[in-house]
């Protein structure tokens, strides 16, 4: 994975696998302390003991398409090669959080992308999932959520390109004046 | 154009938008949309499947072509990746593997156009993954 908004868009996967009706993303980028943080928290059936010990294995999985299941194990490792640490918790019924911090201006440090584009194709294929994305840095934060953005934009499809450009660019132009 | 920085500026382009436009038919005939789902778990993302989807997204709207383009898990193509299945009304589904944008261009033109089979399809028995 190339970008912390590459990583995004596939642990977010999970959770929408795990049936969470409600997924909050929070990247936190400090230059002051430089840190950088990523944390995804959802409400869906989350993990036992054994399955959570096993989850950043990337030769485990639950799925049945395939025997490999990296998505984690890449964003731990991403996170330990930028000096940082991963962390993972899960409950039975509760959800799951997952936390990975990087040294902000650390060389391996996998950059933010195009987190505008991330967080469009996720609430666009996942109509009835509440998605809350807040950014924070040393200036301050900004928080949109999906219900915010549905009804505003109510009455007109999501795949009009004149919606879809308003939408990024909401996201795009708030996060750059935190920048 | 003026910079969009909040909601309300989102509101304002949504009802210009919706004045320019009449009602599309797809909400009033579910059976004749196109479904195209492109594989977005890990394997499909690192090869550049987020590019694949916008780009669905982007042809279809401007080709008013009725569709509607969602992500799927990974359908166990790994090495094929990026991977899209596309549904035609009242067809089974079919899944494309190394879909590039040369690839998607063709995909719309021939197949979800025209209903002619292209080249690149993974012959497998494919049962779609979601229930």
């Amino acid at each position: 994975m190339k970008t912390l908004s590459d990583h995004i868009l596939d642990i977010v996967q999970n959770s929408v696998r795990a049936n969470s009706t409600l997924i909050e993303i929070m990247v936190e980028e400090n230059k002051k302390s430089d840190l950088c943080i990523l944390k995804i928290t959802d409400n869906g059936c989350g993990m036992n003991k054994q399955t959570l010990e096993q989850a950043t294995n990337p030769f485990f999985t639950t799925r049945v398409t395939r025997k490999v299941g990296l998505g984690l194990s890449l964003l731990k490792q991403n996170a330990e090669m930028a000096c940082g640490k991963f962390s993972i918790w899960s409950e039975p019924e509760r959800g799951t959080e997952v936390e990975a911090h990087f040294q902000l201006s650390h060389f391996d440090r996998p950059e933010l992308g195009d987190i505008w584009n991330t967080l469009y194709l996720t609430i666009l294929s996942n109509k009835n999932i509440e998605f809350i994305y807040e950014h924070i840095t040393e200036k301050g934060s900004y928080k949109i959520s999906s219900t915010d953005i549905r009804n505003n934009i109510e009455g007109v499809s999501m795949h009009h390109p004149e919606i879809r450009n308003a939408i990024t660019g909401l996201i795009k132009n708030n996060i750059s004046k935190l920048q | 154009m003026t910079k969009i920085t909040s909601l309300a500026d989102l509101k304002r382009i949504k009802e210009e938008v919706q004045s320019k436009m009449k009602l599309r038919e797809n909400s009033s005939n579910p059976d004749r949309v196109v479904q195209v789902k492109v594989g977005m778990a890990t394997c499909g993302i690192a090869s550049g499947a987020k590019e694949i989807m916008r780009y669905f997204i982007e042809e279809l709207e401007q080709q008013a072509v009725d569709a509607v383009v969602t992500q799927t898990g990974c359908m166990g193509f790994c090495y094929a990746e990026p991977t899209v299945e596309v549904i035609l009304p009242n067809r089974e589904p079919v899944i494309f593997g190394f879909v590039n944008k040369t690839k998607a261009e063709e995909i719309i033109d021939i197949y979800i156009k025209k209903g002619e089979l292209v080249d690149g399809i993974i012959p497998i028995t494919f049962k779609t993954i979601d229930e």
